[in-house]
């Protein structure tokens, strides 16, 4: 066993700043729309301004004619049959009944749907040559509303797909019926959640530039499942894998929406390789905000059962997803989320859950950081508090007798999905609820809070307090792609990753594991991502995967190009493996040394699948897990309401969170605090309202409005490392949906309590507690 | 199509003589025409901030301006901000606080906080965060952003 005389750095839990920092703050680093070589032709889709109507006629000719126009394309145009975007994930039995075309073929389904493909010289012209084509519309009545999609009187959006009921996940253990039967007290409730989503600030773009003298096909822009989406596409155009290259720019974050498969991932490339000429494209916000994927609009009739100790006996819910007009990639993954995880810390037995997917006139859905999280944490802490309150328990107290205990773990909650060759079975790994429930209470002095309000509440103001406790999933796999290589002559040391960077910082991250096992300085390692011509596989970054999975191939392929190196080193210099030394740049052994460099050069060649010939050391691996990692956390929040107003003021808000253990902890931070900020979006503010003809009453930013600085309150968060993932070689959990997913759970439980009145839907708008209020008012009028 | 109007401007310094279509937005302006991509577009209607730019000396959002108006003006991009070594202390700052994290709303924060700085604007939070509320990023929260322009804000400090 080699132990080094001199211990290296630890990188692992250090807070280090950014490699990726410098060029983007110099902005240097080019995003999809900054790539740009002048050769290139603009595209510009034309959408439908209906929300459900049938095709009658399409005359694109004076489009054609414009002078600047290159081509115009309907469905019509393409090659037959129309391609529908493929499913990726949970392809429930039924889902594939709603997929969409690339372009409108006969009928439209929501408004923003593609229905032309415009390419021109530029943006400006092809976006003038968009209002040259004429469409005829047949107006159909809309579909809109998840209580009436599924009613006999709605249109049916889609040929066999009876009551626009798209698929229904199920979930169930025990036996419900008795539970409920049993109950001492059975909180109840019609909740919903309301339709909003990612909206990074990047817009989704792409650059395809199809060489046809050599058949090759570049695309700029591809992030998130790169290599799915290359394989898809690869199959949509009917041209060899070999011949696509997909290169990752920066991008403009994520958060679930950027990075599936598209209609545009289709169109631009087939326009690339029709007109063989490169063709970019970048949509505008407001084609944004109705072309990317939507999410979280749920309705769930939800019911909790508690004896008279107030131990929770079961949970029974019954609830639709909002799929939009069709069924994207995604398939059924934000309904088998919310199945799976609504349970969350407590060890509820009995359980049955089932969500139907449900079609409508609206923008198509799929997932956003948190799916099914945000939403069900927001019902079941609700309902823990309802349950709380009918038994005059304190809400603390309440939780802190149901969870889940540490002795108890791993948790095997003994529910179990599949679908096709994917597969999620729910045994929570390791942690400590009770302990980070009063790690939070103290932080936050809870009992200081209590009076406090009470001090309010006898001035005559409206104060509350809401708590919000929560598990959340990391680390699906079940693999990732991982290369090291050290590089002869400069010694640099290449990572190759499978996962894609969406602003959340796996060049350094991925640089810290590596650094680590291999002993080296950070500052010689670089991270390689993106390119699937030297990284040829890899599932990518999402559902927080990207530090077990990614970080686990890192790993594993960085100890292999270390044992290469100190097996070469121990052969150069004539000793045994036991007898030679790294001091992070040279091995040592005996009187001797090697530089890693000469090290490197004396490795040779490497032949790696699907990438070629490469120099220098390598170590290639590929981690493979189906085991989830779950950290978790509780939210604590102190709220003021202004009568007058209904605006909602916060004046504490702690957050705790347990990363099992921490690459990075500032960027562990970053993430909470960041995903915080999109989950105050979505309680407070964001919302894609539809009205019922099917328009969209969100425009620009100035309807969907976004957290800006002054609406972040300061936030105290913990993040802790006391549970470990025992499935993870490194222990680590993932981080990346955490912030996001209790918010809305912890302030409508703070209204409900400030107010008296319970809250059963969101966005908690300052109208919506106006309504409250008021029926607060006429409450105590009655008593 | 519209004719083609003349324009005299200077962007980061150099003079630039050319000839716009008057419906040319100056963010398309600097970026397509003048390759200057460190400016970003996210809204196009004037809310996001990713196209912050300075218009002799004044802080604007270069999609809510066409590009004839900066006829006879002076345009200052991020381009032209990244060798102020004010400038590289704050970039150097909001790195170290964790003030970005993909970096598409960074450029226009640049050039607000820069401009901020470069008025004395005081080291508060609260009056840091009223004045970036015009800028959004999604990723961050502010927070990293907030503190490493209120550790570098220097009440009173005049103007490099």
């Amino acid at each position: 066993m080699t132990l080094a005389p001199v211990r290296h750095h630890r990188w692992v839990g250090s807070a280090v700043t950014r490699k990726e920092d410098d060029e983007l703050l110099t902005g240097t680093r080019p995003f999809v729309a900054d790539i740009r070589d002048g050769t290139e032709l603009h595209a510009h889709v034309l959408r439908s301004f209906a929300p459900h109507a049938r095709i009658s006629a399409v005359d694109v000719t004076p489009a054609r004619e414009a002078t600047g126009v290159h081509a115009v394309l309907t469905a019509a145009d393409l090659p037959q049959p129309v391609r529908r975007i493929p499913l990726r994930l949970w392809p429930l039995d039924g889902v594939d009944r709603a997929l969409q075309p690339v372009l409108a073929v006969d009928r439209v389904r929501y408004v923003g749907e593609p229905v032309a493909l415009i390419v021109a010289d530029s943006r400006y012209i092809a976006e003038d040559a968009a209002e040259l084509i004429e469409i005829d519309y047949d107006f159909l009545d809309p579909v809109i509303g998840l209580d009436h999609a599924t009613q006999s009187n709605a249109i049916e959006l889609h040929d066999h797909v009876d009551r626009n009921v798209a698929g229904t996940v199920s979930v169930g253990i025990g036996d419900v019926d008795a539970a409920m039967r049993d109950a001492h007290i059975v909180a109840s409730g019609r909740f919903r959640v309301n339709r909003h989503s990612g909206v990074p600030l990047e817009t989704r773009g792409l650059v395809a530039h199809f060489d046809s003298n050599i058949g090759h096909l570049w695309v700029w822009g591809p992030t998130k499942v790169a290599h799915f989406n290359r394989i898809a596409l690869a199959d949509l155009l009917d041209l060899d894998l070999e011949r696509i290259h997909f290169i990752e720019p920066a991008v403009g974050g994520g958060f679930g929406v950027r990075g599936e498969f598209y209609p545009e991932d289709y169109l631009i490339p087939y326009a690339s390789v029709v007109l063989g000429r490169r063709v970019a494209w970048q949509e505008d916000r407001s084609e944004s905000f109705l072309a990317t994927n939507h999410s979280r609009e749920q309705l769930h009739d939800a019911q909790l059962a508690v004896d008279a100790d107030g131990r929770i006996g079961a949970l029974s819910v019954r609830g639709a997803n909002s799929m939009g007009g069709y069924v994207r990639s995604h398939g059924a993954t934000v309904a088998t989320m919310s199945a799976i995880m609504f349970p969350g810390p407590y060890p509820v037995q009995n359980y049955s859950c089932d969500i139907d997917c449900v079609l409508e006139n609206k923008t198509p859905t799929g997932t956003y950081r948190g799916p099914g999280r945000f939403e069900t944490n927001f019902v079941r802490e609700r309902l823990v508090d309802m349950a709380a309150r009918a038994l005059d328990l304190d809400p603390a107290e309440m939780r802190r007798q149901n969870y889940i205990r540490s002795d108890q773990m791993p948790y095997d909650f003994g529910i179990d999905v599949r679908m096709a060759e994917l597969h999620v079975h729910q045994r929570y790994d390791s942690g400590d609820y009770v302990r980070q429930l009063d790690d939070t209470l103290a932080a936050a002095d809870y009992a200081g809070l209590k009076a406090r309000r009470s001090i309010l509440r006898a001035e005559g103001r409206c104060a509350g307090i809401g708590l919000a406790s929560f598990v959340e999933k990391s680390g699906i796999g079940s693999w990732e792609y991982g290369r090291v290589e050290i590089l002869p002559g400069s010694g640099e040391v290449l990572v190759f990753t499978g996962l894609a960077g969406v602003g959340q910082g796996i060049e350094t991250s991925m640089a810290q594991i590596a650094a680590d096992e291999l002993g080296v300085d950070l500052a010689r390692v670089r991270v390689v991502h993106g390119d699937t011509d030297v990284v040829p596989r890899g599932l990518g970054s999402f559902a927080s995967r990207g530090t077990m999975l990614g970080g686990g191939a890192v790993y594993l392929a960085a100890r292999r190009a270390a044992s290469a190196a100190r097996e070469i080193a121990a052969s150069a210099l004539g000793v045994g493996d036991g007898d030679i030394y790294f001091d992070g740049s040279s091995y040592g052994g005996g009187a001797q040394s090697i530089s890693i460099e000469e090290v490197a050069s004396l490795a040779g060649e490497t032949h790696i699948s699907d990438v070629g010939i490469r120099r220098g050391l390598c170590g290639e691996a590929i981690y493979e897990s189906e085991d989830l990692g779950y950290p978790y956390g509780t939210h604590l929040v102190f709220i003021e309401i202004d009568r007058g107003t209904g605006v909602i003021d916060i004046g504490r808000y702690v957050m705790s969170y347990d990363v099992g253990v921490a690459v990075n902890p500032m960027l562990v931070r970053g993430q909470l605090i960041g995903g915080l900020a999109q989950g105050l979006g979505g309680a407070l503010l964001e919302e894609f309202g539809y009205d019922s003809d099917g328009q969209p009453q969100f425009a620009s930013f100035a309807e969907y409005l976004m957290p800006t600085a002054t609406d972040m309150p300061d936030v105290e968060i913990i993040v802790t490392e006391h549970a470990p993932s025992p499935v993870h070689p490194l222990g680590l959990k993932g981080a990346g949906e955490g912030g996001a997913v209790a918010a809305a759970a912890a302030l409508a439980n703070a209204v409900s309590d400030a107010t008296g009145v319970d809250v059963f839907e969101l966005p908690l708008t300052p109208g919506r507690v106006l309504d409250l209020l008021a029926r607060s008012a006429l409450h105590s009028e009655d008593s | 199509m519209p004719e083609a109007r003349p324009i005299n401007t200077t962007v980061n310094g150099e003079v630039v003589q050319t000839a716009v279509e008057p419906r040319l937005l100056l963010s398309d302006f600097l970026r397509d025409r003048l390759l200057l991509t460190a400016t970003k577009v996210g809204c196009e209607h004037g809310v996001c901030g990713a196209c912050s730019v300075l218009l002799d000396g004044e802080l604007v959002r270069s999609c809510l301006l066409f590009a004839t108006q900066v006829h006879g003006h002076e345009v200052v991009t991020l381009e032209g901000l990244r060798e102020i070594s004010r400038v590289r202390e704050l970039m150097a700052g909001l790195s170290e606080h964790h003030g970005l994290q993909c970096g598409f709303c960074t450029p226009g924060i640049v050039v607000a906080a820069w401009a901020y700085l470069r008025d004395g604007g005081p080291p508060d939070p609260s009056a840091f965060r009223e004045y970036i509320s015009g800028n959004l990023c999604r990723c961050t929260g502010y927070e990293g952003l907030v503190e490493a322009v209120c550790s570098l804000a220097v009440k009173g400090a005049p103007a490099p």
